[in-house]
């Protein structure tokens, strides 16, 4: 177990943070997901990657944690995370820094969109494994990668960066 | 281009993530790059999704750890679940095709070297051990020349392996008892550097040390560990 914890919790902590998006709460959660690991591990039938299987817990967690925040702290929250162009420093900043400037738009994709970016680009899951975590099926899991790259780059327009697509 | 091309080239660019992030089949992987030499455009927006892919790795890398309270917490909280054996089933097999199924290409080259390291390591580890008589009798123990974790500095340590049936209460028992302090590790084979005293022991009596630590029931396997 404890190698299992030193191998995973990191990356799983990274990814539930990523949902949340508050530390302490992560912090619980990852508690809760590897007690769960630890109380199912028979049920574990290794026809799946064990990351991918703590993951697909780690999501379910994180997601019954948000439901259960009031819609009045979501909203503060979100409106938090959404940062004046005109008025933050760091944002002229990024215009000349084409990799700030894409960091700070991939933390504004909805919470949707960071997550299968994460999957894909962070946590290097297949279509099929994005689609057992995510629990939709593996068109949908490229068509919403493709949107959330979209979304991006509209993003990024609104930066003054032109990718030239879409 | 007909009306096949485009429902192709639109299946390769949903692709073009996955290419980047080396999770593509041989067979996908190949037809993506087929497209990408034919298609200069194709290859623009493929530059994109790789500097998408390295900016959401630095971004990921950027959120830290968990702190040690999650540790503490989870382990406390699984001694107080009731006694059972753990029964997972991560066979070697598993865990084999989970290294490589959870790799990308660049990441295998990387494990590759790392592997390769990690051998070495193992062989410096096993050809340290030296067989020493001691004092003239035949008192025989091991230690090890190799350098795995080690890190210069005051002290004595030792790479200790513990009983896999060893549970948390047992370890932590065991350290506080001999007033041992885990300081690196886990490394491969599941090894830790411990430090057993906190001045730099002669070697006879760190030899006498480890005898006594070895017959600790949560000692799987325990060298003495030199500069």
């Amino acid at each position: 177990m404890q190698v299992l914890f030193a191998r995973h919790h990191v990356r799983v902590y990274r990814f539930v943070l990523r949902l949340v998006r508050n530390e302490a709460t992560a912090e619980d959660l990852i508690s809760e997901v590897f007690l769960d690991v630890w109380r199912q591990a028979q049920k574990f039938e290794g026809r799946s990657a064990v990351s991918t299987w703590i993951l697909s817990m780690a999501r379910f967690k994180a997601l019954s944690s948000l439901r259960r925040r009031t819609e009045d702290e979501l909203d503060d929250e979100t409106a938090g995370t959404i940062e004046d162009p005109e008025d933050n420093p760091e944002t002229a900043l990024a215009k000349k820094d084409k990799g700030a400037a894409l960091r700070q738009c991939l933390e504004k994709l909805s919470a949707e969109h960071r997550e299968i970016v994460d999957l894909v680009y962070y946590h290097e899951k297949s279509v099929a494994e994005v689609s057992s975590i995510v629990g939709i099926p593996e068109a949908t899991v490229k068509t919403r990668m493709f949107y959330a790259r979209k979304k991006l780059s509209e993003l990024l327009k609104e930066h003054g960066i032109d990718r030239g697509w879409p | 281009m007909n009306a096949a091309d485009r429902n192709e080239a639109s299946e390769i660019e949903l692709l073009l993530p996955w290419h980047a992030a080396g999770t593509l089949s041989a067979r996908d992987a190949q037809r993506v790059e087929a497209a990408l030499a034919d298609d200069p455009e194709l290859a623009d927006r493929y530059e994109a999704v790789r500097e998408e892919l390295g900016q959401t790795i630095e971004l990921n890398e950027t959120l830290g750890a968990p702190s040690a309270r999650v540790m503490a917490e989870l382990f406390a909280k699984i001694d107080a679940e009731p006694v059972r054996r753990p029964h997972l089933s991560v066979t070697l097999a598993a865990r084999v095709r989970e290294f490589f199924a959870s790799r990308s290409p660049r990441t295998l080259a990387w494990s590759a070297s790392a592997a390769a390291l990690a051998i070495m390591l193992q062989a410096g580890v096993i050809g340290g051990f030296l067989l020493k008589d001691h004092g003239g009798g035949h008192t025989e123990t091991f230690e090890t020349a190799s350098a795995v974790m080690s890190t210069p500095g005051n002290g004595s340590y030792a790479m200790i392996r513990f009983q896999p049936k060893a549970n948390m209460a047992d370890i932590t028992q065991f350290l506080e008892a001999n007033k041992l302090m885990i300081v690196g590790g886990p490394a491969a084979g599941g090894l830790y550097r411990v430090m057993v005293a906190t001045t730099k022991l002669q070697r006879d009596a760190l030899v006498d040390r480890i005898k006594k630590l070895q017959e600790d029931k949560v000692i799987g396997f325990i060298a003495a560990q030199t500069e």
